[in-house]
């Protein structure tokens, strides 16, 4: 989904040259002579050879960077966290775990275009004086993988990286380590312990990693496309990067601007979902109308998610928020996050959205703070009691609560990830009370007042849980009273033939009842579930 | 001095002390609820419950900037000018989400569980918690697995704190606990062909918040609330650890670790733990028995005591084997009143078992080879008689080669603790008195028999390895017919009144050197050690010099 858009004829902002994407799409974008060919390395070469570290740390600076994994950190004042005469080692993580729902710009960076990548990663290696660099790649990127691999095999042969690096006393050694498919990976300290070989529970902060990370040394976590960014600064210099993009806020002096160039995910009912380029700040509905050409069928915009699920939706009237790094704040959302915009059209129940987003943070939970581990578990069997037709109004203030109370906003929890589940909830609350309201009535005329705790839908009483669900127990109910009527039948001593013509699973085939009709909504999977495989 | 501000109350802290929010605030008797923070484990910040809120008081304006969100006072080191408020509104809802939350899938089968009335969920939520279930209701579920030959795990009942895990990985070094699986899916559990059955085990189940991990030998033993808790040392090995004896009605069900910063933490071994069921074997010697001719006569209390004075009186010279189970106060008595009788009575150190080698855990736990709690304190009193330790050897050629006219064989030992030979080397005695709380080859060939207590059973003083001194009271009546050593040593010499330790501690204490420093200060429940003292002493003698 991720490689669709741009390949068939991207509609680009007027007046913006992509840089990031520039190689994308070109014959063999992915090896070292076809980056070479369109000028790679050369930013490299010439750094090396005239600027410190000090230099390079302060053009990152200058240029406002900030960091593109989500929170938005200013990348120059993250570097100048190091403490300063530390004897070492430094480490560099670089944050390939895209796992954000709806975000997939990383991968097409890894994938088409991985030297732009390794480039950064050297520069900024450079930069913070650190000598091993650590490639923390997604498990669910094989080809990534395997073009990353590469590309590093392809430095080391070029004296790109290894010992003195272009015959500089500069060495550098990049490895890369494979997820294994959780979301916690990429919260920074979660990846440190689990380059570590641990468990990723996300550490207690501080010590911050950049006192005390990677292997209890000073260490820097940084994105994908932020590295790639630190390559075409120092090419055309930190003022070419502020001149894209929003300045900041008038007045508001802890605002370092939303500058420099920006892939934005696109994915959802759109015409042309995919991977895209512009300056930072355009618009919702200018990415949407500009880049995805519009919501599929023509249909209108029911909600938005500005920035991968996390960050929560955007209602209809809200489109004109600028995708920078204080837009979705100032409308409500968690914050621009990764860009990954997610669009739903005005035939998608929200409920749906929400269960779909319930469950992806009750399943990605590390377990680690019981407010997280708990508070998305009991949103979650709350969302599809609701979406089971069993739902009472009374749910919604509850889901309410626990949107308002967990994360690292109130403090309840030690990383974010409880954030990225509160936004969801509280937002589709806010935009969305009404059509929950509706359907909780409708659903369920009897007891959508009862205030009462209710049996818990896989509670004895209560049946299973989902359709599917109550199909695979029904089976299993059926094999077990047909196995039970095989072994009477077999105590009865019927003939062996008897016992072997009623085998479980021809049985089952007969016996087994269809499974009872859904209730009444059309289980299509939510666009979060869509592209959180990328 | 630094001064920390905890809802309002000032605290003075010494500037080189490390204090996290709940410790400083516990000084102030005020209690943080926490689940996953536990001094001797490192801290995690998980389980949420600790959370504050916090800021700092500028020095000079005495104005206050607090911190907009919650931190949890486990990772919030107290520094000068830090304000701690734990009795907000925000932290009350702070507090009763959290209970709210480790409830939701909780089984709260409290009736059934034994952790109820020691649990700090039970507790806490009554304490903290919401007045009402607002969450769907919830069968009741009941998993329950064995992790390790003492150890069991009803799974539905963790809160996840991972203190266990922490404890076998960072204190027990052995690393057998881990969580797997993800989010409420998690559990905790062990590897297979790796259970938990290091010698620390035990201390998990002391570690856990809930009633998750449960004791197989205490379990449905007995309700927590009917049992009366007594601090106690243990006498397993030479280091002493102190402990809480618990009790009812005279029967031990449970010995717990009891804190000692300064011996054993706040950790015990498992044969430390389980060392209760030899007070109630019955085997125990429990009634005093004289040998007359080839058959054992039952001797009456009463006039047992001018009995022995009376033989002994007569028997020419006497050795007194010191037990190193004996307690200070013991030994001293009994050397008395044998030298009372014979000036030159042989005092020897009875039989010093030693086991393996010591056992050192990462966490600074050690197990001692040295299976007797009192070896240093009985050999001190030995010394100050005889100016020099013999050993139990000497006692039984002295008896063999008939030097001796009476002996007496103090013991307390739980294992076979000598072999037929030496005791028929000794019995050559004419007179053999054994008190001791098991029959053994030399009771078999004693001339008296004497029921012995237990160390629950008795008062007294001992010295662990380090030089650590520690008293403690009993904390169960022995059996009926039991001669408790203290009493009867009182007895014997004849002195009037009852028998009671701390008088003849400070006694001793004004005679031994090594004791000295006991009969200067009051000893603290966790004792002090003696040659942290007496090496101050040393070194003022030496300045006045």
């Amino acid at each position: 989904m991720g490689q669709g858009g741009f390949s068939e004829g991207v509609t680009h902002v007027p007046q913006y040259e992509p840089v990031l994407l520039a190689n994308v799409g070109k014959p063999e974008s992915h090896t070292l002579a076809a980056y070479q060919a369109s000028g790679g390395y050369t930013t490299l070469r010439r750094v090396l050879r005239e600027m410190a570290p000090a230099a390079v740390l302060n053009e990152v600076r200058r240029s406002n960077l900030r960091g593109r994994g989500g929170a938005g950190f200013p990348t120059g004042l993250k570097w100048s966290f190091l403490p300063a005469d530390h004897p070492g080692p430094i480490y560099l993580c670089v944050n390939a775990d895209e796992s954000e729902p709806g975000t997939f710009s990383n991968r097409v960076l890894l994938e088409h275009d991985p030297h732009q990548v390794l480039e950064g990663t050297i520069l900024s290696a450079y930069a913070t004086r650190a000598r091993v660099a650590y490639i923390y790649l997604r498990y669910e990127y094989p080809l990534a993988m395997e073009r990353v691999q590469r590309a590093i095999d392809e430095c080391y042969a070029a004296g790109l990286l290894g010992q003195n690096i272009l015959g500089t006393p500069f060495s550098l050694d990049v490895y890369i380590h494979r997820g294994a498919g959780a979301y916690i990976c990429g919260e920074e300290t979660g990846l440190i312990e689990s380059i570590e070989g641990r468990r990723a529970w996300p550490r207690i902060k501080p010590p911050f990693p950049a006192v005390e990370g990677l292997f209890r040394k000073p260490t820097v976590v940084n994105n994908v496309e932020t590295l790639a960014c630190v390559v075409h600064i120092l090419q055309r210099g930190a003022d070419w990067f502020r001149s894209i993009g929003v300045p900041p806020a008038p007045g508001d002096l802890g605002d370092p601007g939303s500058f420099g160039p920006k892939l934005y995910c696109l994915s959802g009912h759109i015409n042309r979902p995919g991977c895209y380029e512009g300056p930072l700040g355009l618009t919702v509905r200018q990415v949407i109308e500009e880049f995805g050409g519009g919501v599929r069928h023509g249909r209108k915009v029911k909600a938005v998610v500005p920035g991968g699920l996390s960050t929560g939706v955007l209602g209809p009237d809200q489109l004109d928020t600028p995708l920078d790094f204080n837009g979705p704040v100032r409308a409500g959302c968690l914050g621009l996050g990764t860009a990954g915009v997610i669009v739903l059209d005005e035939t998608y129940p929200i409920v749906e959205f929400l269960y779909n987003s319930c469950r992806f943070f009750a399943h990605e939970s590390c377990g680690q703070c019981t407010p997280c581990r708990e508070g998305t578990r009991w949103a979650l069997d709350m969302v599809r009691r609701i979406r089971a037709g069993r739902g009472r109004l009374r749910d919604l203030d509850l889901l309410a609560e626990i949107g308002n109370s967990i994360g690292i906003i109130p403090g309840t929890t030690i990383c974010g990830l409880a954030d990225g589940a509160a936004w969801p909830i509280k937002t589709v609350l806010t935009h969305f009370r009404d059509e929950l309201e509706a359907y909780i009535r409708s659903t369920n005329p009897t007891g959508y007042a009862v205030s009462e705790p209710v049996p818990a839908l896989d509670g004895p009483d209560g049946g299973p849980a989902t359709p599917e669900a109550a199909g695979r127990k029904a089976a299993v109910c059926a094999q077990t009273d047909v196995l039970r009527a095989e072994m009477t039948s077999a105590a009865l001593a019927s003939p062996a033939k008897e016992a072997q013509a009623s085998h479980p699973s021809t049985a089952v085939a007969q016996n087994g009842p269809a499974p009872p009709a859904s209730s009444g909504l059309a289980a299509s999977p939510a666009p979060g579930r869509e592209t959180s495989g990328g | 001095m630094p001064i920390a501000y905890i809802d309002g109350q000032p605290l003075e802290f010494r500037s080189d002390e490390r204090l996290n929010g709940i410790e400083a605030a516990r000084r102030l008797g005020i209690e943080i609820p926490h689940y996953c923070w536990h001094p001797g484990l490192s801290v995690v910040g998980s389980c949420r419950m600790c959370l504050v809120e916090t800021g700092m008081r500028d020095p000079q304006t005495g104005k206050v900037a607090m911190l907009p969100k919650l931190v949890p006072a486990c990772n919030t080191p107290v520094r000068d000018g830090t304000v701690i408020i734990t009795q907000s509104e925000k932290v009350a809802r702070a507090r009763a989400m959290v209970e709210e939350d480790l409830l939701l899938r909780h089984p709260i089968d409290c009736p059934i569980c034994d952790k109820a009335g020691e649990c700090l969920l039970q507790d806490f939520h009554f304490r903290y918690g919401q007045k009402e279930r607002r969450a769907d209701l919830r069968p009741f579920t009941s998993r329950r697995r064995d992790l390790g030959d003492h150890i069991t795990l009803f799974v539905d009942r963790c809160i996840l704190c991972s203190r266990c895990v922490r404890f076998v990985r960072e204190v027990a070094g052995t690393s057998e606990l881990l969580l797997v699986n993800r989010g409420t899916h998690q559990e905790i559990a062990v590897l297979p062909e790796f259970p938990l059955n290091n010698k620390l085990s035990g201390n998990v189940v002391d570690l856990c918040p809930v009633g998750a991990l449960g004791d197989k030998r205490f379990l449905y033993q007995q309700r927590v609330w009917y049992l009366k808790p007594h601090p106690g040392i243990c006498t397993r090995c030479a280091t002493g650890c102190s402990t809480w004896i618990e009790e009812n009605q005279d029967r031990v069900y449970r010995i717990r670790p009891r804190e000692n910063l300064a011996v054993n933490r706040w950790w015990i071994c498992n044969d430390g733990r389980y060392d209760y069921p030899h007070l109630h074997d019955p085997r125990r010697l429990v009634q005093a028995l004289r040998r007359e001719g080839g058959s054992w006569q039952e001797v009456n209390s009463g006039g047992l005591v001018g009995e022995l004075g009376e033989r002994f009186r007569h028997c020419g010279r006497i050795g007194v084997a010191l037990s190193p189970f004996l307690a200070v106060e013991e030994a001293y008595l009994l050397a008395q009143w044998a030298r009372g009788l014979d000036p030159e009575a042989l005092l020897v150190l009875g039989p010093v078992p030693v086991v393996g080698q010591d056992e050192r855990f990462p966490g600074g736990f050690v197990i001692s080879a040295e299976k007797c709690p009192n070896r240093r304190g009985v050999e001190e009193v030995i010394a100050h008689s005889m100016h020099r330790v013999p050993a139990f050897e000497e006692a039984v050629q002295a008896a063999e080669q008939g030097q001796l006219g009476g002996v007496w064989v103090s013991g307390g030992y739980r294992h076979e603790w000598i072999d037929a030979g030496t005791a028929e080397r000794l019995a050559r005695a004419p007179l053999v008195v054994v008190h001791d709380l098991f029959p053994s080859p030399l009771s078999e060939r004693a001339t008296f028999v004497l029921p012995g207590a237990a160390f629950a059973e008795r008062d007294g003083t001992y010295v662990n390895r380090n030089d650590h001194l520690q008293s403690v009271r009993w904390a169960i009546r022995p059996p009926a017919g039991v001669l408790i050593e203290g009493r009867l040593f009182w007895e014997l010499l004849g002195r009037p009144g009852l028998y009671q330790a701390e008088a003849v501690l400070r006694e001793l204490a004004g005679q031994i050197a090594y004791f000295r420093p006991v009969g200067q200060r009051p000893i603290p429940e966790t004792g002090f050690n003696l040659k942290v003292y007496l090496l101050a002493e040393a070194g003022q003698g030496c300045q006045q010099v």
